[in-house]
């Protein structure tokens, strides 16, 4: 395994933040995802949760598996609710309080874009988190805009493949200028950790896009979960990077607009598309010509990402990456 | 201080009064000039709260919901198809027992675009387990928005309170505007049992199956009725502060009446002018001005209007295959009544349309003039 970096322990939040009981299926991403944010946000954090496969596995009335506050609110409203809170928290004089929106892709890049779009335009105070497990799983795998082409759902049975490439959240959410923008995935928890440690220092919206296994979604053997999201990203499908707009300017000794995006893991190993897809059982009626389009467009996404990594003259030698704020 | 304003500022006004700490909403006719002076308040400190410039009503709805989960007190307010795309968070707010304050200012729903007086867009909105408060003047715009959260915040519960499109919102009457001191005698500041609390951490609205919900909703409706004794309770003491009573509903010469106009908004004063030529005529009419729908005060009305003969309900509404709601309403809540009164539903006014005092003599004069309803409901005024 590609080594990023160690996480200092003495930075660890002490206490386990998530416990026990979690209603998840084995092997879930989403699940794993939470342990590992709240390790970096710590206890001053309120979550909050759409509907989505969140609202089940956090446990059932009158238990909670997350021991901060926690918020249930309507499917498309993740972002909305969390600016409303960061309102009230300030008013009452908590602004080192994060508020955390936690949704999956289904209430991230469809229904609830708009809310979205509209706190990261206000560029709201909040923490915005996409667990990707690219479809609408808590209502039984059905298609949304991140599935990926050719990709199995119950919305696209054999005989009705998905044709469309996955939704670019990354550039949608970037094109809103916000302040801090990260991908990250289980398979590299000390990246995460860090990326989540790191937020509760940026003021504005922060999203953070997760590529979250599932195995009854993606058909895949429980126990495979992380090794399969860990091809994702060496196969450069789910490149694990961060963008950031703001730099410290040493001429004039403030802040100042100055993009700088930084790929934290660089693949350790050739893997083409078709390997990570012959992994999961999802993408079973996917044709090579498709393969060979997504493949392009890999490459190319790929590319682009590299040249905007050089491109501001940092690219980080050190695979963790770009720790400053 | 006695001022000359428009309904909508009225409201605005109210809020600032109320030292609410959050604000969100979103433009639309007549409502507008509310979120425009909130902004203005906001913006020069007036009003020591935030305002969320959201992109949409849906989204003003869920900000609130989540300002008043996290304790502080919040207010949004809309109209028509605003207020319908707010649906589901309304039904949200009620259901997680937030006392959030709703201004509404009813306007009809499209298509076709129509934006005058129209109140189906809040009746539409009956079953979402809000507080709703229908008002007539602009005094009870202001008054109502400050008893309100008062009212809320002891019944935990949301409030909506609607006026008619122009004919309040757009129109200048002369308010007395309370002094700021008063309203702090009257509403203490807000300090919920509950709320998103970093030490005390509570997880609010999650997973409940079949063997919590039912008692969780008995228990809300039970709440709903029991607020009507809160709010007399309010009334009361407002006007101990203010020297202004306000009711579940108003009554205007029933005493001796043989017939009852039941009316909602401004079409109340409109009846008020009629009911008084009529007297004059020797005609015992009289008017209950509906003020409180939700919870519905069953024994209140009752009590008006269950020993009479006549009951009319001019409703400025429509649910398509039934008629006015406020009339099926009056007429459920009387059915059970030894005595009841014949009641006549009447559409009126949809959209907008004129009702004059002239109109209402109309609809009296035919109820005076039939035994029983000849069309349920009469749409009055319609052209053929
Ligand atoms: C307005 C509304 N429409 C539909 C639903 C039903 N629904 C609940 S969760 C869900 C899918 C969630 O998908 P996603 O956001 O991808 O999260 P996941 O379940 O995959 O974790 C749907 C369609 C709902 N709760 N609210
Ligand atoms: S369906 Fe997928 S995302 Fe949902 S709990 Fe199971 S593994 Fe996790």
């Amino acid at each position: 395994m590609q080594k990023t970096i160690d996480i200092p322990r003495e930075l660890m939040t002490e206490k386990e933040l998530l416990q026990p009981g979690l209603l998840s299926c084995q092997g879930c991403g989403a699940s794993l995802a939470m342990k590992l944010a709240m390790k970096g946000l710590g206890e001053r954090t309120v979550v909050v949760i759409p509907a989505c496969c969140w609202s089940i596995i956090i446990g059932v009335y009158p238990y909670s598996t997350l021991q901060v506050p926690v918020i249930h609110v309507p499917f498309e409203t993740a972002a909305v609710s969390a600016s409303g809170i960061r309102a009230a928290f300030d008013a009452r004089g908590e602004k080192d309080v994060v508020v955390m929106a936690w949704a999956g892709d289904g209430g991230t890049f469809d229904i609830g874009i708009q809310s979205l779009s509209g706190a990261a335009e206000r560029n709201d105070d909040i923490l915005y988190v996409c667990y990707d497990n690219e479809a609408y799983m808590n209502t039984g795998i059905q298609r949304s805009s991140a599935t990926p082409v050719g990709a199995w759902t119950t919305t696209t049975p054999e005989g009705s493949i998905k044709e469309e490439p996955k939704k670019d959240i990354e550039e949608i959410m970037l094109a809103h200028h916000i302040p801090y923008m990260a991908t990250a995935s289980v398979a590299y928890p000390d990246d995460m950790y860090m990326k989540f440690k790191k937020v509760r220092y940026i003021t504005g919206t922060k999203f953070i896009h997760l590529l979250s296994p599932c195995p009854p979604g993606w058909r895949i053997d429980p126990s495979k979960s992380v090794q399969i999201t860990r091809m994702a990203t060496q196969a450069k499908v789910f490149p694990i990077y961060e963008v950031r707009r703001w730099g410290f300017s040493k001429e004039r000794g403030c802040l100042e607009e100055n993009w700088k995006y930084t790929i934290n893991v660089y693949p350790d190993r050739e893997l083409s598309t078709k390997e990570y897809m012959q992994t999961q059982g999802r993408f079973q009626q996917i044709t090579e010509e498709m393969v060979h389009d997504v493949q392009k467009r890999v490459d190319r996404k790929w590319d682009e990402l590299v040249r905007k990594a050089d491109g501001s003259g940092t690219r980080s030698q050190d695979p963790g990456g770009d720790s400053s704020l | 201080m006695k001022q000359v304003i428009k309904g909508n500022y009225a409201v605005s006004y109210g809020v600032k009064l109320s030292r609410v700490k959050v604000v969100s909403a979103y433009p639309i006719t007549p409502q507008t000039t509310i979120v425009e002076e909130l902004s203005e308040m906001c913006a020069s400190g007036d009003l020591d709260a935030r305002f969320i410039k959201v992109e949409s009503e849906h989204s003003a709805m869920a900000a609130v919901v989540g300002a008043s989960t996290a304790g502080v007190r919040s207010f949004t307010a809309t109209s028509s198809q605003g207020l319908l795309l707010m649906h589901e968070v309304l039904h949200w707010a009620a259901g997680a027992r937030l006392p959030i304050v709703l201004a509404n200012v009813n306007r009809a729903v499209g298509p076709g675009w129509n934006i005058w007086a129209d109140q189906t867009d809040s009746m539409s909105q009956r079953d979402t387990g809000w507080i709703q408060i229908y008002c007539e003047s602009n005094q009870e715009v202001l008054d109502s928005v400050i008893m309100a959260f008062r009212l809320a915040e002891k019944a935990m519960l949301p409030v909506m309170l609607t006026y008619d499109a122009f004919f309040l919102s757009h129109t200048s009457e002369i308010v007395d505007v309370p002094e700021i001191e008063q309203v702090d005698a009257f509403l203490p500041s807000y300090q919920p049992e509950f709320k998103l609390d970093i030490d005390n951490p509570r997880m609010f609205g999650g997973l409940i199956g079949p063997e919590y919900y039912y008692e969780e909703r008995y228990v809300m409706h039970k709440d709903a009725l029991e607020a009507q004794a809160h709010y007399q309770q309010v009334c009361k003491e407002f006007n101990e502060i203010f020297g202004r009573e306000y009711d579940v509903c108003e009554e205007y010469r029933t005493d001796d009446a043989e017939v009852i106009v039941v009316t909602a908004g401004t079409i109340t004063s409109v009846t008020r002018i009629a009911v008084d030529k009529l007297r004059e005529q020797g005609k015992k009419v009289g008017l209950m001005k509906m003020r409180m729908f939700r919870p519905v005060p069953v024994e209140r009305w009752r009590k008006v209007l269950g020993n009479i003969t006549k009951v009319v309900v001019i409703d400025r509404n429509l649910t398509a295959g039934l008629g006015g709601v406020l009339g099926s309403e009056v007429q459920a809540t009387l059915y059970p009544m030894e005595n009841r009164p014949v009641v006549y539903p009447v559409v009126a006014g949809l959209g907008g349309r004129d009702v004059a005092p002239d109109d209402v003599i109309g609809i009296i004069n035919y109820v005076l003039s039939n035994d029983k309803p000849t069309d349920v409901p009469l749409f009055w005024g319609l052209k053929q």
